[in-house]
């Protein structure tokens, strides 16, 4: 290094100073879990497992759990992943094989700010429009000819684990078109290549050439999807009606997620046991999402580096 | 007459399709998916602009000056506004930035300068890529529990802070990405023309990314005024105007959600207007930073 | 079965790659396409079998006739054409997640051509003819990513022997390869025209001396001079041509 003492000192701030920060950060994501875990710790020890079981927040005799939560977290977020992929993932083959050549970025564009959104907004129009729309029209309508299966049977709610499940595939969508299509594009075209020699239709390349290739990829982006579903607070909350219901299959019921409880109850509660409650709750959504944003993280870079992805 | 052709069509022209059902159901098949695959994206398309018109149609007859200055009336009295919202978001994402740039961009440097492929910079990158993934509602439990329990009171400070958190890792990302596209040369001339290290990074390398380090400074910020969860617990909400940063106060996002709900419909009709703003100032963002990324530019096959 | 070129002219966008191309293909043996890099010989080639517009910016005027039959029609779609015009490719390409029999069969399921029994049949014939069966008979299930270069190409030429192609193509086929696995795939040329018509683009002379009875010279994109290829390389017409043989300019 070039330099006398002087100049070293000042390479020495910065890097001092640098390192102090990213520290920092570093402290607050530890400080963030610790928080979590030692706050929680008063239900984690009366309860332990039965926390995930117990029916409902009962402060009038003091016992927690968030059994009906995760019941309509895992509800709702399996019903958007279930839509959202095929969706999803034919707007992603849309965009990259069949969409005319000067439309294509304006449109991908247009999906993406899908993503932009907030989720209050989306909360706003589902609550004014959607969900009065559901309860009218939509769930009277798939219970008539649909009605058969369980999932459309009972009374109609507008503000229902179906509206939120409508609402949360509209808004994990682009998620999956986006790493989809970054997935799809990275296709080697020797592989489209050997099909297309053949005499394969668009279709057949895609289905033997590059949905194979792209298939962890793909898979990745639908797990990062399924953890921003599982997360999802704001949207999910203002439609899902906050009110407990029988745990059962019909979607038209009322119910509740993990983050519209932390969202609903934080404020009535009272120190110990409640407060605890609503803090594990958070800790479960934590190690939730957590746990998912790893293996859709190691799936996508399983396929090697794409740049530019903001998840 | 006809029949004779059709005998001899097949010899005399070898690349027809054959007279196949296998043939015929290969080309249904490629037409059916592109049909669904449109449909997809007709849909994806179609869910927006709906609900871009929709909050357009609703919003906009609410739209005038009195919702920036005045704050909401009592009771869902039409008139009044949501000035309070708005000044309260301006000094939410302002503090949220004081926060969340320094530690953001810093740790881009840390990243792309400092840590390189090390196994500490490896961890790093690590933590503030799950940083990203998690729901904004986790970082204001924590600033709840860290701020408002102890303080007995809900601040905007708490608020500021937890949006910082949530900055962070955007920040970070975007700028590592293009720090780290600062061509070596670029470094090693200054160095090699006496600079130090630390005035190369500050007055070279940075100012080279500085577009896109500030591309991604934006978005950070477009993200946090639209986050409404972190807020419901720290900066809560207030009828009036504040700038008292140790007390509750109000946000764009909170006021949509809590009109929203409401029972009155001038509140309602509120609510539109001020999601009309807020997606406003959201497309703009976005149109700004898909410029600056060059992102209309063609890409792909 | 021959190919016949008429006045074709291709494009990449705005930049044209082929200038006025005039050439016939007789329906047996091998024909050597040779230049420096960027002549055109790959976009010529690719052009035989409608792959050329796949790209995007493609363009291709002019008329190529295969047996008579004008490719570049309407009413012809470029998939069926495809289909009879096998193509082997510079890097070996084999489906990755396939198995060795898969990616040989994948030819015949996708067009309809055989099943069941009548499908171990041809995969096995194809196998034969392109010298691989021995080496991978007790494995066909494996996959095809863990063959060598060489057998990939091999599989790659067993691939296109499956659906029974009237001609094929091939792009530099050895280029990636290795000498011994060069040898080979030189052998099984050998053996192949025969009983297909071949054109096959190369960069290295000898191998186009070794291989073909006709040579054809391209150079920026226009063709220079075609003949025989003992005449060609001993006596040649042009003096382009006998400038790139000694190694002029390569």
């Amino acid at each position: 290094m070039l330099g006398s003492g002087n100049r070293r000192l000042s390479d020495t701030l910065f890097r001092g100073f640098t390192l102090l920060l990213v520290l920092f950060v570093v402290v607050i994501i530890a400080g963030v879990v610790w928080i979590l875990i030692s706050n929680s710790m008063l239900t984690i020890q009366k309860f332990g497992f039965q926390f995930l079981t117990n029916p409902a927040f009962d402060p009038v005799h003091d016992v927690y759990g968030v059994g009906p939560a995760i019941f309509g977290t895992l509800v709702t977020s399996a019903f958007a992943i279930i839509f959202a992929i095929p969706i999803g993932v034919g707007t992603a083959i849309f965009l990259v094989d069949f969409c005319p050549r000067a439309i294509r970025q304006p449109l991908a564009f247009v999906v993406e700010l899908l993503a932009a959104v907030p989720s209050v907004i989306y909360g706003l129009f589902g609550f004014l429009v959607l969900a009065p729309w559901m309860q009218g029209s939509a769930e009277p309508w798939l219970q008539k000819y649909l009605g058969f299966l369980p999932f459309f049977q009972g009374s109609f709610h507008g503000l229902s684990l179906f509206t939120a499940g409508v609402i949360l595939v509209i808004m994990i969508l682009p998620l999956i078109t986006s790493v989809s299509r970054e997935v799809i594009l990275t296709t080697p075209t020797a592989q489209r290549e050997a099909l297309l020699a053949l005499g394969a239709t668009r279709w057949e390349v895609i289905r033997h050439a590059v949905l194979p290739y792209s298939r962890i990829g793909i898979t990745g982006g639908v797990i990062l999807a399924l953890g921003r579903a599982l997360g999802e607070t704001m949207a999910v909350t203002m439609v899902i009606g906050n009110q407990a219901s029988p745990i059962g299959p019909g979607l038209f019921n009322s119910g509740y997620t993990l983050s519209s409880v932390i969202a609903n109850q934080f404020n009535e509660a009272t120190p110990g046991l409640f407060f605890s409650a609503v803090i594990e709750a958070g800790l479960l959504v934590f190690l939730i999402t957590l746990l998912t944003n790893i293996i859709a993280r190691i799936l996508i870079y399983r396929m090697g580096r794409i740049g530019g992805l903001v998840a | 007459m006809s029949v004779i052709v059709e005998r001899q069509q097949p010899t005399a022209n070898p690349f027809q399709p054959p007279r196949t059902v296998h043939s015929a159901r290969r080309r249904v098949s490629n037409i059916a998916i592109i049909a669904l695959s449109l449909l997809a994206t007709a849909f994806a398309v179609a869910v927006l602009l709906f609900l871009l018109l929709y909050i357009l149609r609703q919003g906009l007859p609410y739209i005038n000056i009195d919702l920036f200055t005045k704050i909401p009336t009592p009771n869902g009295e039409p008139g009044g506004g949501i000035g309070n919202a708005i000044q309260g978001s301006l000094i939410l994402v302002g503090l949220a930035s004081l926060f969340g740039i320094p530690l953001g961009l810093f740790t881009g440097i840390y990243l792309s300068e400092f840590g390189g492929r090390s196994a500490i910079a490896t961890g790093v990158r690590f933590l503030v890529d799950v940083l990203t993934g998690i729901p904004t509602i986790i970082f204001g439990l924590f600033a709840w529990i860290f701020i408002v329990v102890p303080q007995q009171g809900f601040s905007g400070l708490s608020g500021g802070v937890a949006l910082g958190i949530i900055m962070i890792p955007i920040v970070a990302r975007t700028s590592e990405e293009v720090l780290r596209l600062v061509p070596k040369e670029l470094r090693e001339a200054s160095l090699a023309l006496g600079a130090t290290e630390s005035r190369t990074i500050l007055r070279v390398v940075i100012p080279s990314a500085s577009s896109g380090i500030i591309t991604g400074i934006v978005l950070a910020m477009a993200r946090v005024a639209g986050e409404t969860a972190p807020l419901l617990m720290t900066a809560f909400g207030n009828p009036f105007f504040n700038s008292d940063i140790t007390q509750p106060m109000e946000s764009l996002p909170h006021t949509i959600f809590f009109f929203a709900d409401s029972p009155y419909q001038a509140q309602n009709n509120q609510a539109y207007a001020g999601a009309l703003v807020l997606i406003v100032l959201i497309l703009i963002a976005s149109f700004a930073i898909r410029w600056a990324t060059g992102g209309f530019k063609q890409r792909g096959r | 079965m021959a190919i016949e070129v008429r006045n074709l002219n291709v494009w990449y966008g705005r930049a044209q790659a082929l200038h006025d191309i005039n050439l016939t293909i007789g329906s047996q043996g091998a024909t050597a396409i040779i230049g420096p890099s960027g002549c055109g010989k790959s976009t010529f080639v690719r052009c035989l079998n409608r792959m050329h517009e796949e790209i995007a910016g493609g363009r291709v005027e002019g008329e190529v006739l295969v047996d008579g039959v004008s490719i570049y029609t309407r009413s012809i779609q470029p998939m069926y054409v495809r289909r009879h015009i096998g193509m082997v490719f510079q890097r070996p390409n084999p489906l990755p997640t396939r198995s060795i029999f898969d990616n040989v069969a994948i030819g015949l399921r996708i067009n309809g051509l055989a099943g069941g029994a009548a499908l171990k049949e041809i995969v096995e014939r194809s196998l034969k003819q392109a010298a691989l069966w021995d080496e991978v008979k007790d494995r066909l299930s494996e996959s095809a990513a863990q063959l060598s270069g060489g057998q990939q190409q091999r599989l790659c030429i067993a691939r296109a022997l499956a659906i029974e192609p009237k001609i094929i193509l091939m792009d530099e086929p050895c280029s990636a390869l290795d000498p011994i696995a060069t040898f080979e795939v030189e052998e099984l040329i050998r053996e192949l025209k025969n009983a297909y018509p071949v054109v096959i683009v190369t960069h290295n002379m000898q191998q186009a001396a070794r291989v073909a009875e006709k040579t054809v010279f391209f150079l920026q994109g226009k063709l220079i001079e075609e003949g025989e290829t003992g005449k060609f390389f001993s006596h040649p017409e042009k003096q382009e041509t006998a400038d790139y043989i000694t190694g002029r300019f390569s």
